[in-house]
Formats: structure tokens, sequence, C-alpha cells
């Protein structure tokens, strides 16, 4: 009798199409009949600034020396019709969050951090609370689809007005915040009863289009004495249009979110799926302002996954004025932080991954509408903690301008990068590093 | 006293604006008139005094914005967002409004003498809007709170995905929106009316007369059931 | 993006005063378009006559060696008016595709705004207060007229990029709003085998039009189609030899206003456009329902 053979087996494979975590979403669509609702920005590998690299300085060009010789980092924003534009000692914002998707703690937090850091943080679709205007020396006002809690007392009391026509989350969509969030304080403030889902409109409710938009700005301006920059925000779509279309409406400064900029609440296949790249936005959004002759007259704010002062600088050399910065904001107060680790397991994830702010359940107590968990945020120590942080993206961002010989952050330059990668190279229009290549624009 | 006159033939919006925003900061004028405004947006914006402002002709987009307590006289037609994101006071047109009339207001009595277009009342939010004509269509879309009262006809669309706003309408209404239902009319449902009506001056009109719509709430929290709905 | 204004006398005493009027509330418009600015007067045509409106940037282009090679070419008696960087040729109708191929052929320069009976078109990159003085539209005598000025959205701001677009005879088309399937449309329409100017989405919601009207469908038919396969923004104004047509998308919320009295009909983006007609304080005023045909004709 011969000997029996162990039989031989192909390795199992797993589909790079139909993935784990694909097949558990169509079984996870199958069950449940919705969407998945998520918070946050694209979470997918897209080209980002970590693909560019400066060069610094050797014998061509002459370094400045760290921490001795000056490099400025202040910007004014709104110089174009402003009665009074924004001063900043820094060229980093924090971005609009509503309270009602985050804690009053943490827009207080938010508010005493960029205050220490002598910049500006901005409301959300929630209205304008006590404790953000107590807290931000400078306070940007959003003006949004859903007008939830517009008040011209408020509009009055802001530093500046930012009509949010979109954001880079989900650029042409509107927005949901879930019942859970919506307690007894948030349903007064928008107008809603207490404990229902809470559906945004993605237009505005009162005019559609540039040449609309052109006399809403006028209203804006006319019941605020024409004193407040006005911002526009769009989302990283059409970049070049969007931005010429805002200047053409009168805009005093452009905010443009890129793709991995987050929201509170959205589907992940708009976040995943619509809009492009914060490094791909930037270049043509610059080029709309030099062709209208208002690059840096008409400030321009990219946000969208800016995490490091390595990343201020490389958009403030693609041209913009200055970033703005939302999740990363969030983390700096505790989003997220692995000493959690326990509780974000009871719901299903792990420290960094949570992106279930719509659902209320925050461990960190910052995207919740929960008295208890909230509290776990100490309001000082949260803005202390975001000061840092805005302080040490600032001496980074420093570090590399003065390595490129500039005495301010605004004079680096696009041909102070190279790119790591053809398509960072082809989206920031900057070299390929080790060649004169730029892919669509010069011959290789 | 007499009118304050300001011609907007000669004086600039900003200065006119500028005048009449003042009083919120302690002023003795209480009647305004502007004269020629020929359709100009933005008209008596922000005001924030129980003053009283008559325009003499029809004004452009989004006359009377964000007014509080300030009684805004349109002698014409208003265009578009007149009274929009009103907080108190009150706006009287004396002619037609164009779309958008009243929307996101939060306080504050929108009269309407005439009819108004399209999306009467879009989103509002606490704001009470009187109309002796008819609207048109999408109006009270995603409407929050506050009353409706229409004498004539609804267009297309009336109330789509309403919140807890009230809708009264007299005549026919062409469709309801998505999750908009009509109700009962209860007691204090005709003591409320019959007080808007009264407010508005609309004389002629009974409460018995109108019917009422609001939200059916099937949209408040996700069902799979109702997804087409959305 | 823009603001749009139409006029269509019914009253023939006001006909001297097309252009005036017309002049008016397209410059009254111009904070709703700062980028160009045109206009489409209907004139009184002659039998057996048409008009072609051309084009050309270099102001001294020698318009008098165009019509000696056209009338060789054609044998026509020709009929040349400059009026600014346009200039209107008459000839006699049966002429009009020949001269239009010469045109093409040999004058490529030489860009053809318009062919009709009726239909002279003018426009040009600026505010509506330069555009209509430097083709003193004022002056004009008409029948109805249309006008446009321009916010760019995603096409150039050219010439050729400004409203009206015509591309049939004595149509023309002007649009507010942004088309969301042009593309995919222009395709379909020049495999038909319509040629197109520019890239802009207005130009193919003109062309698309006039494919209907070359199929047979009258103007309001042909805007009922457009109800069905355009799909978007937008509020069109429309004109045709004797006819004046107003269409809004069903969701319609681009601003649109009509007045009409004994005398005229009238459209504006804004109210302001409408103020200094003659008897506006009587007319009928009410702004148009979507996915609703509005249609005149002499």
């Amino acid at each position: 009798m011969s000997q029996a053979r162990p039989k031989v087996r192909t390795e199992p494979v797993q589909s790079a199409t139909f993935s784990k975590a694909v097949n558990a979403e169509i079984r996870r669509a199958a069950e449940t009949g919705i969407y998945d609702i998520r918070g946050g920005g694209s979470k997918r590998r897209v080209p980002h600034f970590d693909d560019l690299l400066f060069l610094g300085a050797s014998i061509s060009r002459y370094p400045l020396e760290g921490y001795r010789e000056k490099c400025a980092t202040n910007v004014t924003l709104g110089t174009r019709f402003a009665k009074t534009p924004i001063e900043l000692a820094i060229p980093i914002t924090i971005a609009g969050m509503s309270f009602g998707a985050l804690s009053a703690q943490a827009k207080e937090a938010l508010g005493r951090g960029a205050t220490i850091a002598g910049t500006s943080t901005t409301t959300g679709d929630g209205g304008m609370t006590e404790e953000e205007r107590g807290h931000s020396k400078t306070l940007v006002y959003q003006y949004l689809p859903s007008r939830y809690g517009m008040n011209p007392d408020d509009l009055r009391r802001a530093d500046a007005i930012e009509v949010v026509v979109g954001q880079g989350a989900k650029p042409g969509g509107g927005g949901m915040l879930l019942g859970q969030k919506i307690t007894d304080r948030v349903a007064e403030m928008r107008d809603l009863p207490k404990g229902i889902d809470q559906r945004s409109a993605c237009r505005h409710p009162d005019w559609t289009g540039p040449d609309d938009l052109e006399i809403k700005i006028l209203e804006l301006r006319e019941i605020t004495g024409w004193e407040k920059p006005i911002y526009i925000k769009v989302g990283g779509a059409r970049p070049y249009f969007d931005t010429a279309l805002a200047v053409k409406a009168g805009a005093d400064v452009v905010v443009l979110d890129g793709m991995q900029g987050g929201t509170a609440a959205t589907q992940d296949v708009f976040i995943e799926h619509v809009g492009q790249p914060t490094l791909a936005c930037i270049r043509p959004a610059v080029r709309a302002l030099q062709e209208l002759g208002m690059h840096r007259k008409v400030q321009l704010v990219v946000s969208g996954g800016i995490r490091t002062g390595a990343d201020v600088a490389k958009a403030l050399a693609l041209g913009a004025d200055a970033v703005s910065i939302g999740t990363a904001a969030m983390v700096a107060l505790g989003d997220n932080d692995p000493r959690y680790e326990d509780e974000y397991r009871a719901l299903g994830t792990t420290a960094g991954a949570y992106d279930d702010w719509h659902e209320g359940q925050d461990p960190a107590g910052i995207s919740t509408q929960d008295a208890e968990l909230a509290a776990r945020l100490d309001p000082v120590l949260g803005g202390r903690r975001l000061a840092n942080y805005l302080g040490v993206m600032t001496l980074e961002a420093q570090t590399i301008a003065r390595a490129c010989g500039k005495s301010h952050v605004h004079n680096l330059e696009p041909e102070d990068l190279c790119a790591l990668t053809i398509e960072a190279a082809a989206m920031a229009r900057v070299p390929l590093a080790g060649t004169d290549w730029i892919p669509g624009q010069t011959p290789i | 006293m007499t009118a304050e006159l300001l011609d907007l033939a000669q004086t600039p919006l900003r200065d006119i604006n500028a005048a009449l925003q003042a009083q919120a900061r302690g002023g003795n004028r209480t009647r305004w008139e502007i004269a020629n405004p020929r359709g100009s947006h933005a008209l008596a914006v922000g005001l924030d005094a129980p003053i009283e402002v008559t325009i003499r002709g029809s004004t452009g987009y989004y006359c009377g914005g964000m007014n509080k307590q300030a009684t805004v006289r349109i002698a014409g037609s208003a265009g578009p967002g007149v009274a929009e994101n009103m907080m108190s006071g009150r706006v009287i047109v004396d002619g037609d409004a164009s779309q958008y009339a009243g929307a996101t207001g939060r306080g504050g009595l929108l009269v309407v003498n005439g009819n108004a277009a399209s999306r009467c009342g879009i989103s509002m939010k606490g704001i009470d809007i009187v109309v002796r004509g008819n609207i048109g269509h999408s109006s009270a879309f995603m409407a929050q709170k506050g009353n409706l009262v229409v004498l004539g006809d609804a267009g297309e669309g009336l109330g789509d995905s309403i919140y807890e706003a009230r809708l009264f309408v007299r005549g026919t209404v062409s469709s309801l929106g998505a999750d908009c239902t009509e109700k009962e009319m209860r007691p204090e449902h005709l003591a409320l009316l019959d007080r808007l009506l009264k407010d508005a001056g609309m004389d002629d009109a009974r409460p018995d007369q109108f019917r009422r719509y609001g939200s059916a709430r099937t949209l408040y929290n996700f069902n799979i059931d109702n997804a087409s709905a959305y | 993006m823009c603001g749009i204004v139409g006029l269509f006398a019914k009253d023939k005493r006001l006909e001297p005063q097309l252009g005036a009027l017309l002049s008016d509330m397209l410059i009254t418009m111009s904070d709703r378009g700062p980028d160009s600015a045109g206009v489409a007067v209907y004139g009184h045509g002659h039998d057996g006559r048409a008009k072609i409106t051309l084009q050309n940037g270099d102001p001294d282009a020698d318009l008098d060696a165009l019509v000696a090679a056209l009338r060789h070419a054609t044998g026509e008696t020709i009929a040349a008016t400059r009026r600014g960087t346009h200039a209107v040729l008459e000839l006699g109708a049966g002429a009009v595709n020949a001269a239009r191929r010469i045109l093409i052929d040999r004058f490529a320069e030489w860009r053809v705004m318009s062919t009709g009976g009726a239909i002279e078109i003018y426009k040009e990159v600026g505010l509506p207060a330069r555009v209509v003085e430097a083709f003193d539209v004022p002056g004009m005598t008409g029948t109805h007229g249309i006008g446009h000025t321009r916010m760019a959205t995603e096409s150039a701001v050219t010439t050729h990029g400004a409203h009206p677009f015509s591309t049939g005879a004595d149509e023309c088309l002007v649009h507010n709003g942004s088309l969301s399937n042009h593309n995919n449309i222009r395709r379909d329409l020049a495999r038909k085998g319509l040629t197109f100017e520019t890239e802009n989405d207005s130009e193919v919601a003109a062309a698309y039009l006039t494919d209907r009207m070359n199929d047979g469908a009258d103007l309001g038919q042909a805007l009922e189609c457009a109800l069905r396969d355009l799909d978007g923004f937008f509020t069109f104004v429309v004109g045709t030899r004797d006819g004046f047509g107003v269409l809004r998308d069903p969701i319609a919320c681009k601003p649109a206003v009509m007045a009409e009295t004994d005398r005229f009909v009238a459209f504006g983006s804004e109210y302001r456009a409408l103020v200094d007609l003659p008897g506006i304080e009587g007319a009928r005023v009410w702004e148009p329902e979507p996915a609703t045909v509005y249609f005149w004709r002499h």
C-alpha cells in the first residue's frame, strides 16, 4: 500500500477588490439598509504634503540663523474691502466646528488655545456660544446653509464672517447630526425638536450661484457696516473656478478645504469619493488669484490634512496665505488618545480609528453632548495643549523657512520645493526630485 | 412728527442703512421714508430699534434682512429674500414678494399683501408669515418653527421635509412635500390663526376657512422604510 | 451666472425705442456679470434678404475686401454696415450658406455671430455700458431683443464665450445658471454634425434647441424637450424671428421676473431691470413658474 501523500493546497488569497473591509461593509449595508455615516476626513492614502521636500539653502542660497535672525509669521486677512482686517500672529487658524458636533468645553478650549497662540477660531453649523465668544480674541462667524442660531447680534460681535459654500469632506453635500446629539441646549440653539436627526441643506436657502452671492455679501456688509472681512469657504472641487468666482462675488478671503478636511458627520462614500486632495487644490486656486491680480490681496486659507509645521510651510510655499486646522486641533485636545483605549474597544474601535463622532459617545469628551463625557475635557488645560501644538507648528514652519533663507514664511515659493513622486509633482507643479521635470508642464 | 426722508437717488445705500442702524444707539427719529428704491438690494437691513420705515417703491434682494424691532413697510413689491432671518418687528409688503420671502426668519411678522413666489418661508425658524395671495413652489421647505398663513393657494411641494412649523392654507395646495401632511385644526390653532389674521390686518378671512398642514414626523429618525423620501 | 434682460414689443410704436430700453435694462444688471455682455436685436428684415453679423477683433480689418470677395464669389449685391468690432452684411437669403462657407474657408478672422432674416448679435468682453455704447445699441430699432451680462463660471472670458449664442438662423439663447450634463450633450450633438465655437454650457443649450427645431419641433416643443434632457440649473430666454420664449428649470432658484402690459412683454433677472419701462407701474409683474414654457409670437 502506497503511503498517503498530504494534499497540496493553494494558499488562501484574500481578494484585493473584495477585501475583508469591503465585504464587512457589504454585510453591514445588507443588514442595516443605511449608508455608513461617520466623522473625520478621508482616510485613504492620497498624494499629500509628505510627498514634497524643501530644498534648503547651501551655497547658492544663504540660510538664516535659527532662533536669532528673524523669521516673521504674522498674516493679515481681509485687506480687500473690510475696514477692520484680521491680524494674526501665526498663519494657522482653527477651522469651523459646531457647538453641537463638539461640546461646549471643547469649543471653549479651542478659543482659549487660539487666543494664546495669537490666532482665530471659528464657529460652526449651530450658532455662536458664549463659551467660544468669551474665550476667543478673534472669532470667525460661519454663515451656513442651515442658518442654525443665525442672528444679527452675533454677526455684529464676530470679527469676520465666513460664508460656507462647501467643505472638503463633502463638496456639494449637506450635513446630518444624529438625534443623540440634539440635546435641549443644541435643540434650542437650532430651533429644532430635541432628539431628532437633523438634516442640513446643501445649498443656501436664499441665494444660488455667484451672481446672487455677490448680493448676499452686500447684505452682510451693509448689516455690519463694511467692517468685517467676508470669507468664502469652498470644498476642493473645482478650485480654479470656485476661487475666481468667490473673488468676483466680492470675497475678502477664500478658504479652500481639500478632501482630507474633516466633518462632524456625513456619508463615508462622500468623504472618500468626492473632492480633490488638498495638495491638488492649491495651485489652481493660486493661479486663479494671480490671473485676477488678486494673489496676496484676497487671502487664501488652505485646510484639509494639515498636521505639522512642514505641512504649513509647504502650503504657504505653494501660495497659500494661511492654513486652517480642525482634526489636528481635536487630536491636540485629546481626540483618539490611546489612554482611552479600553473605552474605544468597548465601542468596537481603537484609538486612532474612532470616527463615530456623530454618535456622541466620544470617550475623550470632545465630539459629544453627554455632560459626563464632556466634563472629561478641562477647557483650560485643553486650551494650553492646543496653544503648545500651534506654537510647535509655527516653530517648525519657521525652521524650514529660515533654512530656505526667508525672513517671512510668506516668502517661501514653489521653487523651494521638489516632489518625491510623479503624482505629487504633477499636482503641486514642482519638479520631481533630482530632475527639472514637472509633469504636464515641462518635457521629460 | 413728520418722517425723515432719505432719497436713494441722492444718498448712497451705505449712508441710508447707517442712518437707520444708528437709531439702535439711541435716536429720536422714529419715522423714516425712503424714496427711489428702484429695486435696490439690502435696503433697511440690520435695523435694531422700534422705528417705522416706509419705502416708496419696489425693492431688490433682502429688504429688511435680519430686522429687529423695526417696522418696515414696502409700498411696492419686494425682491428675493425679503425679511430674511428677521428676529422681531414687522415687515409689510404692499405688493408681491419674490422668492425666499421670510427665509430662515426667527421671529417677528412678515405680511405680504400680494402673492409670494417660490420658497416662501424656507427654513423658517420662528417667524410668522401671512400672505394674502398665493405662494409658489417649495414653500416652507425644511420649515422648523413659526407659522405660515396663506389666504390664497400654495404651489407644489408645500412643507417638504418640514419640522415643527405650522402651515395654514385657505385655498388649494398643488401638492404636499415629503413628510408634510394635513392635520386637525384644534381650538388652539383656530385661536392662533385668529390672532395672526388680526395682526396682519386680514379682516376678511375667518380661521375656520383654513386647513392646517404640518410634519408627519416620519423623517425625524432614520427608518429604512422611508429611504425613498430623502 | 449672469444677468438677463429681454423685451418683446407688442406695440409697434415701441420699436424705435427697443434698443434704448434694452440697453438701459442691461446696464442695470451689470453687477450680476462683470465679464462680458451682448445683445440680440431682431429688426424688420427685408423679404428675400438675410443678414450675417460678423465679428473681428482687429479694428483695421479690411471689410471692403471681404465684401468684394463675397460679391465676386456669390454674384450678390451686398450691403455692409460696420458697428465697432462687428459688421452686418445684408445679402440675398439664398446666398447665406455659400457666403458662410467662403467666410469659414477664406476669412476665418471674421467670425459669424448670427445669420437670419431679422437677427443681429453684438457681444464683447467688458461691462454692458461699454458694450452697448460700442455698438450704438441704444440707437437700434427692433421688434424684440435679448441681452445678457456674464459672470463666467467655467468657460473662458472671450467674445465668443459671451451670450447670446446663436446656433441656427434667427435663433438665439441666453442663460443664467449652470448645466451639469452639457459635455455629454455636446458630444451627442457633435456626432450629429453640429459644430461648437466654445466650451460654454450655454452654447450647448442653444445648439440643443436648434437641433430639436431642425428635427421639426417648434420653439415651444423644443423647450419642452429641454426640460427632459438638460440637467442642472437654468433660466433661458430665447428668441426666434418672430418669437420670444422663457424657460426655468424645475428647481427654479435662479431669479426671474416678468412684466406684461398691452405694449410689451419684458424679462429681467431682477426687478431693477424693469423699473424704467414705460407703464411698468400698471404692468402685470410675476415670476415664471418652474418647468413651464412661456412663449410669445408676433
